[in-house]
């Protein structure tokens, strides 16, 4: 193996005749890795630089495809709101507002319960059930998407309309939560101006993000130090006192990578929200109003009937929101690489 | 209502000079009778008094609203039983445990709820037997539930999970190997680029196999194109997740098999792989898991196809999600039946991934499980037994045991 390279030259030096040379030079150390370490390393290298160029060629071709439809479209890419290639009027102003809404309603709603469900786990569960506890959250949050949207179809849309009619009667007055052609008075009116609304798809996404970032959030509240645990309670604090001056300031960069990263699966989720959702094609602020849109349902829409450069423009409606997804994981990861607990964490 | 004027349970006891009897030890956790009392007045009051509002009082009605208004009166009777005994601090802790208490449980419980109601749908379809031994090619939409089945699903995510893990692991593994073991500028380059492409949406990798694969090169839509799409989804993930366990190997372990004189190559096979085993088995289930379950790769690259096809190179074949997501589109009700079966199906396939990959890992590099440590055990006590004959026998030119100097 390697063992004869590194030394053999300490004892020719240390008897070095000349007086003038000054002893103490740091040697070049040169290991000599052997061929079977060369191989190795080659194998490696070529297995890295193999999956650097799938990853390349995926988001090159991504970009060279889209590349006719946002050189034809120019500015008026991110601001026409429909979506009809041919004729050459084509955007995703609304597309992606309808992204955004959904995911933020998703994480405004997915961030309280997933805090409140990390904290119980991690401070509050009783430590034979912990285990359990973890186990079904991580499974969870590997259920299949297509069986959140089932839930959300056949159970949450029926579900939510009361609380959709509840919202939009009592807070109608805030503008985004006003439902055009609702009126609150009439028991007898239809309720589908409540169905199939940003609302909805925001609540199902929010079930499937949840326990990602739960998981993330319970593996961060976990490792706060147990040192200052003792220490707070040594100065008399309480279980949540403990919690709000040491569990969570410990946490706070996970939290936040936790939340970014959920909110880029929300962004790019699209079977749950295919399911759920009716597409149109123009900007809707109303989140509790019937009909919405969002990126990747736009692609699993239209793909089978594009042309061409209706296929260019697909791409080009892909690539923006991959490069969305991008950003925010970005953010998140280093947000969670620069806090405190996340040196460790995988998030 | 915070202040209680008086608290005489939470100064010490007074040091009397009465007989100091032999210390007790004091419990200190414990829920006490009155936290109880508090926790069920408060519960008892507050549904009363929100049946009182909404059947008596105001023009409320509803189900959610009735919920809603009971808990947050049971909140704030609560803090007032609880002030009636304790100070500012410990009322905030009691009402923020009972919040953090209930939302974890509104999350768990609403977590087991998809997953029950999904299995508890599907329970029409799933009694059948040829739901499992028969494909859709016979069954129209009006048929009875005691026709048709899944098994072309079945075998088509089977094939397709099956060929991508085929890619994805080893190029993943090596490529992980790579991150960790050969570190330089090249490697934090793909490293930057696999976490990136963890963000490539799901439907975006799709749409490169469709128009690569199905448009530039022409071929049909099969299985193998949604083996390619699921791979292109599945590797960044089964990087990023084998680079975390392959990482949190010990420098130490590693140090040691180097100052033994061993390769790198030997050290990645003999020290570094087998530590980091069970984690990096638990990676490749998890991204299993997932690439199991969507639906968007595969719904433009394999087609849909009612009939058993098992040749994963030509011709369309469906896989689990997308037979879901098919078959519940039908307003038939025997369909969606179907659906819901067929997606309990796909959840307990992924329960089972889920079970072998607790069994498999969840533990620490080094670590071992139970029957290792025996393994470990019997054969430390067997190397002793071979020992011990040369260790009785004296050594040829053994010196007496010098007395020892330790003090």
């Amino acid at each position: 193996m390697t063992t004869d390279t590194t030394d053999a030259t300490a004892p020719h030096e240390a008897a070095d005749p000349r007086p003038d040379r000054p002893t103490d030079v740091p040697r070049r150390l040169r290991a000599d890795p052997g061929p079977a370490d060369r191989v190795f390393r080659g194998v490696a290298r070529t297995g890295g630089g193999l999956v650097l160029a799938v990853m390349l060629l995926v988001g090159g071709f991504l970009l060279r495809r889209a590349w006719q439809a946002l050189d034809r479209a120019g500015g008026s890419f991110l601001t026409t709101e429909g979506w009809e290639p041919d004729a050459g009027r084509f955007g995703i102003a609304a597309v992606l507002l309808g992204t955004v809404l959904i995911a933020l309603v998703a994480i405004v709603v997915a961030v309280p319960l997933a805090t409140g469900a990390a904290l119980y786990i991690s401070e509050y569960a009783p430590p034979r059930l912990r285990r359990t506890l973890v186990s079904t959250v991580d499974l969870m949050a590997a259920v299949p998407s297509v069986v959140y949207g089932l839930w959300g179809v056949f159970w949450l849309e029926e579900s939510i309309l009361p609380i959709a009619r509840w919202i939009s009667a009592y807070f109608g007055w805030i503008p985004f939560l006003r439902v055009d052609g609702a009126d609150p008075d009439d028991p007898l009116a239809p309720p589908t101006v409540y169905t199939s609304s940003t609302f909805v798809a925001g609540l199902v996404v929010a079930m499937m993000v949840a326990p990602i970032i739960c998981s993330i959030m319970r593996e961060v509240f976990s490792q706060a130090p147990a040192g200052e645990r003792e220490g707070a309670y040594a100065l008399g604090a309480t279980r949540w006192g403990m919690i709000r001056s040491v569990v969570l300031p410990f946490g706070k960069g996970g939290m936040i990578g936790g939340t970014m990263l959920g909110l880029g699966r929300a962004l790019g989720e699209t079977i749950a929200v295919y399911m759920v959702i009716s597409q149109v094609f123009t900007i809707q602020w109303h989140v509790l109003q019937t009909g919405t849109s969002s990126v990747s349902s736009l692609i699993a829409l239209r793909y089978g009937e594009a042309t061409e450069f209706g296929m260019s423009a697909l791409m080009a409606a892909g690539f923006a929101l991959f490069v969305m997804t991008l950003i925010v994981n970005f953010a998140a990861s280093s947000i969670v690489a620069r806090s405190r607990s996340g040196a460790t964490s995988d998030a | 209502m915070t202040t209680a004027p008086e608290r005489p349970r939470l100064r010490p006891p007074a040091a009397g000079p009465g007989p100091a009897g032999p210390e007790r030890r004091r419990t200190t956790g414990g829920t006490r009778a009155t936290d109880v009392y508090a926790l069920l007045g408060a519960a008892a009051a507050a549904l009363a008094l929100t049946w009182l509002l909404f059947a008596r009082l105001l023009p409320f009605s509803g189900t959610v609203g009735f919920v809603l208004v009971a808990y947050l009166l049971f909140l704030g009777l609560y803090a007032l039983l609880v002030s009636f005994d304790e100070d500012a601090p410990a009322v905030r802790d009691r009402v923020a445990g009972v919040v953090v208490r209930s939302l974890g449980l509104v999350l768990l419980a609403v977590l087991v709820f998809v997953v029950a109601f999904t299995l508890w749908e599907g329970r029409r379809a799933l009694v059948h037997l040829n739901f499992f031994t028969q494909d859709m090619s016979l069954a129209g939409p009006l048929e009875p539930l005691d026709v048709g089945g899944v098994l072309h699903a079945v075998v088509g995510t089977l094939e397709q999970v099956g060929i991508a893990l085929l890619l994805t692991v080893p190029a993943g593994i090596v490529c992980a190997v790579f991150l960790n073991e050969v570190p330089g500028p090249f490697a934090r380059l793909v490293r930057t680029v696999v976490e990136a492409m963890t963000a490539l949406p799901s439907i975006v990798a799709g749409l490169f196999v469709y128009a690569t694969v199905i448009l530039a090169l022409g071929t049909e839509r099969s299985g193998l194109a949604a083996a390619l799409a699921l791979s292109v989804m599945m590797l960044p993930i089964i990087i990023r997740a084998s680079d975390v366990v392959i990482r949190l190997v010990p420098g130490t372990l590693r140090e040691a098999s180097y100052a033994m004189g061993a390769s790198r190559w030997r050290t990645v096979w003999h020290v570094v792989l087998p530590t980091a085993r069970s984690g990096l088995t638990t990676a490749v289930i998890l991204g299993t898991a997932r690439g199991v379950g969507e639906t968007s790769p595969v719904l433009l690259t394999a087609g849909f196809t009612a009939e058993l096809n098992a040749l994963p190179t030509s011709g369309a074949q469906v896989s689990l999600p997308l037979a879901t997501f098919e078959l519940v589109k039908s307003p038939e009700p025997n369909m969606i039946a179907r659906g819901f079966g067929t997606a309990a199906v796909l959840m307990l396939l992924v329960l089972l991934l889920f079970v072998l990959a607790r069994i498999a890992g969840g533990r620490g590099p080094g670590q071992l499980t139970r029957r290792q440590e025996r393994r470990r055990a019997a054969a430390s006590r067997e190397d002793a037994a071979r020992f011990a004959p040369a260790a009785r026998r004296p050594a040829p030119h053994a010196q007496p045991a010098p007395p020892r100097s330790t003090p």
